[in-house]
């Protein structure tokens, strides 16, 4: 596997260590962006990788995640959902991150990147609208612009996010072409940056995209795969026996599998299943990348359709489709009927509002449960659930909560 | 380079190149219209724009997620794919057009690669295409579809962008055929109220290192402003003021669209 072979730094023999010099992570991912953009994907590269071996650049990062981000962030052991589903249950809380969700540690990296680079201005897409509040919120700290693209199908069904982005101080766009959802938000994005690239850095969301996007990002995110890893050593003595994390795009994955790919746990990413691009998928070129892509019979993109924003994206991650193809990984889908009642389930088992996208994760363990019966489960709650309560609300019905 | 090497390359330029060179030579400046394939009279206003004194049309393949494309083009594009136009039928289209110049294509990479790149090749030649255009397939990347077109007899058209560093721009447009698609600018496809002061720059930079035609393409919005860009640049692409004129008026006013371009190009 090139990866293990490539590069010569401390997480090069990784399963999960630095893609190939043109951005592969075995047959996905590459540089598949406009001629315009290649050179900023370069200068980007290559910023990233001087200031990531700059111990000042890294000690700001952490240092801004610690006091204004509130890392680390906890581990929760579920006791109730334990007793109820015969599993151990922990979950690493990224929900109580600022701004909600694990999106905050990626923002911090690319908006103190971008300063450095001498970028003012970030335009980023946004789905379920964490990572527009969370790009918006980096703005506004390090006093950059900001517009963030925002499919019009999403910015109906997150009013409160556009709102939370305007009062940040960001531009909010809406996105009428296409599926009017996430991936044109992208396209957008994208557009964008092939017009401002001189002075604009494009804050990606995910670990998607061109190179060196995929990889930096889950670098960024590496932090709450460390985290968790140490603080199941702690109350458990090892590694847990599963990790279950929500996968779209693929960041909070990427990032709580970072921290254990190198073990024996069992990897599962879990996928709606109006979006299964690892599930359904077959390999195609958008966005910047190869990968998993759902699509028709001649190559035209599908309309990812999910009950939550945040997934309704018709690609995944190169390195999601790595660790599927080399079997490290395994990334099943479940419907959103198995969603609604797990975030209902939660909610009322451990007065935890999980954020819709992280409600899939719990609806595989539940659907699993018979099978790991006695096992250590670790769930990345990568976001609460306070931005879904409207849209839950017209789902469920005040009638439905009634019991 | 030399006569003697001159003349060899002659001998392997593709149907595109061929002509476009040999319009150069007699003077002419090149005009090359772009119209949507599968959009609602598309093929009346191809032969519209080749009679009106097109050099070379550009046939837009849709495609759902078309990132290099503004909104008059992504318009088109949506309607077209709405209307039911896939590859296939586009190609059957275009297949059944006679216009007496060269045909290209102009889609994007996925749906190239979903095809394969030998028989994505192959499907085009045999619908009398003779040129491609991938914009989101920069030239790093581009080395196997570079190869399998090449196989194929195809001409693969490279794009040059004002970002494109010094030190890939001779490489690319070495290894483009048919000619070099310089970006007028750092945006996406789209008419523009001035011709961006990148156009003749990067045409300029093309033309220091490669004989190739090199055509602007990317922000002509008006026939002085082809003018302006053909001071340094061999020729122009102009897209999305065909496409708006299509779509609003029908494909015979592609033709007196075109026509006003070529006169302009023509008598200046």
């Amino acid at each position: 596997m090139a990866a293990e072979t490539d590069g010569t730094t401390t997480h090069s023999r990784s399963v999960m260590g630095e893609p190939t010099t043109d951005g592969r992570f075995g047959e996905f991912g590459g540089r598949f962006v406009p001629e315009t953009l290649v050179a900023a994907c370069e200068e980007l590269e290559a910023a990233f990788r001087e200031a990531w071996a700059d111990p000042a650049f890294v000690d700001e990062f952490e240092t801004t995640l610690r006091d204004y981000g509130g890392r680390p962030s906890p581990l929760t052991e579920c006791h109730n959902l334990s007793r109820q589903l015969g599993v151990r249950l922990l979950v690493k809380r990224e929900d109580l991150n600022h701004t909600g969700s694990h999106k905050i540690n990626n923002v911090i990296g690319q908006a103190l990147l971008a300063q450095r680079m001498g970028k003012t201005r970030l335009v980023a897409e946004t789905g379920a609208g964490q990572h527009g509040v969370a790009t918006a919120t980096a703005a506004a700290l390090l006093g950059m612009q900001c517009k963030v693209y925002m499919g019009a199908v999403d910015v109906d069904r997150q009013s409160l996010n556009v709102f939370r982005m305007r009062l940040l101080g960001s531009e909010v766009e809406s996105v009428q072409s296409g599926s009017r959802t996430l991936k044109d938000a992208v396209n957008e994005a994208l557009r964008d940056w092939v017009a401002t690239v001189e002075n604009t850095h494009y804050c990606l969301g995910s670990v998607m995209g061109p190179h060196p996007y995929p990889w930096m990002v889950r670098t960024f995110h590496h932090i709450l795969g460390d985290e968790a890893a140490a603080q199941c050593k702690d109350l458990t003595g090892g590694d847990p026996d599963v990790v279950v994390a929500c996968v779209g795009g693929g960041s909070n994955a990427a990032g709580i599998f970072s921290g254990f790919a190198d073990g024996d746990a069992r990897l599962v990413g879990v996928e709606p299943a109006g979006g299964a691009a690892v599930g359904r998928g077959v390999p195609g070129v958008v966005h910047g990348m190869t990968s998993y892509l759902m699509q028709d019979e001649v190559g035209q993109v599908m309309e990812a359709e999910s009950i939550s924003a945040g997934l309704d994206y018709p690609g995944v991650g190169p390195e999601h489709a790595y660790l599927a193809a080399i079997g490290r990984a395994e990334y099943p889908s479940v419907t959103d009927d198995e969603v609604v009642e797990a975030f209902t389930l939660m909610s009322r088992a451990e007065g935890i509002i999980p954020a819709l996208e992280c409600a899939h994760a719990l609806a595989w363990i539940v659907r699993a449960a018979p099978e790991i019966q006695g096992q250590t489960v670790l769930m990345n709650l990568s976001g609460r659930g306070d931005k879904d309560v409207d849209q839950m609300m017209d789902v469920l019905g005040m009638g439905g909560l009634v019991s | 380079m030399n006569g003697a090497e001159a003349s060899t390359q002659r001998d392997s330029f593709g149907a595109l190149e061929t002509h476009l060179r040999a319009r150069r030579e007699s003077g002419a400046k090149l005009l090359v219209p772009y119209v949507t394939g599968g959009y609602q009279g598309w093929q009346r206003a191809v032969e519209a724009a080749a009679a009106a004194g097109a050099d070379a049309i550009e046939i837009g393949v849709p495609f759902s997620d078309p990132v290099m494309d503004g909104p008059v083009i992504q318009q088109a594009s949506t309607a077209a794919l709405a209307e039911g136009a896939t590859p296939a039928s586009v190609l059957e289209e275009a297949r059944e057009l006679d216009t007496g110049v060269p045909h290209a294509v102009m889609t994007y990479y996925n749906l190239c690669h979903h095809q394969g790149h030998e028989r994505f090749a192959s499907a085009l030649l045999e619908a009398g295409v003779c040129a491609a255009i991938l914009p989101d397939l920069p030239y790093v990347e581009a080395g196997p579809w570079l190869e399998a077109a090449a196989e194929a007899g195809l001409e693969a058209i490279l794009l040059a962008a004002p970002t494109t560093p010094e030190h890939r721009l001779a490489d690319l447009c070495g290894a483009s055929r048919g000619f070099v698609y310089a970006v007028g600018l750092l945006g996406v496809t789209g008419e523009r109220t001035a011709l961006a002061r990148t156009a003749t720059e990067i045409a300029a930079r093309c033309l220091a290192v490669t004989d190739r035609p090199v055509l602007t393409g990317v922000g002509i919005g008006s026939p002085s402003q082809a003018i302006e860009a053909c001071e340094v640049s061999d020729g122009v692409i102009i897209g999305s003021a065909v496409v708006r004129t299509l779509m609003s008026d029908g494909p015979e006013a592609v033709g007196e669209l075109v026509a006003s371009y070529r006169t302009a190009l023509d008598h200046g």
